[in-house]
């Protein structure tokens, strides 16, 4: 086995324990976004598709590699974007709350 | 040792890992989680960035065009979807990232093969798992996105043979992945595996109930984030093994903190045969015949006008019929009367943890009337009137008091207990669980039929007149 699978396998285990602790307490409002937070992240797998692309040397491959940057894009753009577009909802609830509060005091 | 330019890309691929870390651990507060989703995409921006340095990369025009369209597709989906048809656009979005897994390791392999270098167990093992679990993830989020669609029926699959049929397609993809890493069979071993693990991924999916859908795409989505972490070992990026770990680690708690919440194991969302246990009981349920009460839009508002606190309980109903905004404004309306109003939100309303509360804070509901379950069950038995807005499964008592029902021990809202309980339905159909609801029989509970919208505009304007 190689030095740098060894430091692969490294990095995989540690990387196990931090995703489990940041985010040890999630309310359940959170969830849906979280979840579709993390989605964008795997989306890092584009990387990847890049590699494979931009060092293709056969039709096959191309193909291939065009294929994945597609998927891989729209994974990455998609879902940073929708994510986004959850979140503002919840900012929006912020600015009504002092409003409502407001409602109350005059009443 | 690495050169300026490698250095340059290691240095960026730490940093942009610091970023994910931020965000992920910003997106699990509330207050702090659209800057945590920003950070990623910062960490993201840079990470792809860099990588275009990579000397590997030799042409840029497939990279260039594929990112555009990918892009546009994406950014057009993100926006346009409806906040209702969330839970599915991530399960697309899923399955494009779980097709790029596979893609990837295919590709690599086919190089590596070509070039005649000799593939290493360790790098055809990552091949393999890679091909076949973002294979698995591909189809498995299609089929999971067909089923909130309701392209396909959300009731769970079955025929006859189906275990026998799956652990064959299961053990395909393990001999032919065995058969990949010990050298034989080259490129077209692989893309039978690559074809039988998207069976499989179809095969895992369509026995389980929609109502199960978002721990089954919370599972997905942890697996995406594995295959990514595996194509990392293949091309010997951390980047990739890093971002894909920590995707597959918080995937993989969340899966667990949801099932918690949906009171339902991981393990028999996935293999329980929930729909076959549930025909046996709307059978016997609704063999009593026992029929319910309808009201009217104006009772209802005569009811809601005279009561001094209302509970309203909205469930997915409410989100297919897009009556949040109605909703509000009957609240807002009553509440100029003096009527006291709050929002039960049950922790799995609509189709996703936390969806309704993303459904109502667009529909600019204050925050603070939102009630968690904990908090409001106290309060039924002190409440005059519960409007139930197209929620089901959630109120069914069955869940509590019915051992031999197929969503016992699911917690739910305590709304029969409140003095009077009206249901707004379309019909007289189940819920997204496929099960009979005693809710709808007892004696202080009326129905109101039809469009939740609709229904909601007629209590409106009869309230008018009260």
């Amino acid at each position: 086995m190689s030095q740098e699978t060894i430091l692969g396998i490294y990095v995989f285990i540690m990387a196990i324990f931090v995703g489990f602790e940041v985010i040890s307490r999630v309310p359940s409002v959170l969830h849906t976004p979280l979840m579709s937070g993390t989605n964008a992240i795997h989306g890092i797998v584009v990387l990847g598709a890049y590699l494979v692309a931009g060092s293709a040397d056969t039709p096959l491959l191309h193909v291939l590699g065009f294929i994945a940057v597609v998927f891989g894009a729209a994974n990455v753009f998609g879902g940073f974007v929708v994510t986004d577009r959850m979140l503002e909802m919840f900012k929006k609830r912020e600015v009504a709350l002092p409003k409502a509060e407001a409602e109350k005091k005059n009443a | 040792m690495l050169d300026f330019r490698e250095s340059v890309i290691a240095l960026s691929y730490i940093v942009a890992a610091v970023f994910f870390i931020f965000g992920l651990k910003h997106l699990s507060s509330p207050a702090t989680a659209r800057a945590g989703n920003r950070l990623a995409a910062i960490g993201m921006a840079l990470a792809l960035g860099v990588t275009l340095l990579d000397r590997q990369i030799v042409s840029f025009w497939t990279i260039a065009i594929g990112t555009l369209i990918g892009a546009a597709i994406g950014v057009y989906f993100a926006r346009t979807v409806q906040m209702t048809a969330m839970p599915q656009m991530v399960a697309l979005f899923n399955g494009m990232g779980g097709g790029t897994a596979a893609l990837v390791s295919v590709a690599e392999f086919l190089r590596l093969t070509r070039a005649g270098d000799a593939i290493g167990w360790g790098e055809g093992t990552s091949i393999v798992l890679g091909t076949a679990i973002g294979a698995i993830s591909f189809t498995g989020s299609i089929i999971a996105f067909g089923k909130l669609q309701e392209i396909l029926p959300g009731r769970p699959l079955q025929f006859p043979l189906q275990r026998l049929i799956n652990a064959f397609i299961l053990l395909s993809v393990l001999g032919l992945g065995g058969f990949v890493v010990v050298g034989g069979g080259g490129p077209t071993a692989l893309w039978l595996l690559f074809a039988a693990a998207l069976v499989l991924g179809a095969m895992f999916v369509l026995p389980i109930g929609g109502g199960d859908m978002p721990v089954v795409i919370s599972i997905l989505n942890s697996l995406t984030g594995l295959a990514a972490a595996l194509t990392g070992f293949v091309l010997h990026n951390q980047m990739l093994v890093v971002a894909g770990v920590l995707v597959g680690a918080s995937g993989t708690l969340l899966t667990l903190l949801m099932s918690k919440a949906m009171n339902r194991s991981v393990g028999n969302v996935l293999f329980g045969a929930f729909g076959a246990a549930s025909s046996d009981a709307v059978a016997a349920t609704s063999a009593v015949g026992r029929t319910v009460r309808q009201t009217t839009p104006e009772d209802t508002a005569i009811a809601l006008a005279y009561a001094r606190s209302v509970v309203i309980v909205p469930g997915y109903g409410l989100a297919v019929a897009e009556a949040q905004h109605t909703v509000r404004e009957l609240a807002t309306d009553l509440e100029k009367r003096g009527v006291d109003v709050k929002y039960a939100i049950h922790p799995v309303a609509g189709r996703m943890p936390g969806h309704m509360n993303v459904l109502l804070a667009e529909a600019n509901v204050p925050y603070d009337q939102l009630l968690e379950m904990d908090q409001v069950n106290g309060e039924f038995p002190q409440t005059d009137v519960v409007l139930v807005v197209g929620a089901n499964d959630v109120v069914n008592p069955a869940a509590r008091d019915d051992p031999s029902s197929p969503i016992y021990g699911m917690p739910i809202l305590d709304v029969d207990r409140a003095r009077n309980v009206i249901v707004l339905k379309r019909s007289m159909g189940h819920g997204f669980a496929g099960i009979d609801n005693a809710l709808f029989y007892n004696d202080n509970t009326r129905m109101l039929f039809g469009d939740a919208r609709q229904s909601l505009t007629q209590v409106g304007q009869a309230l008018k007149n009260v």
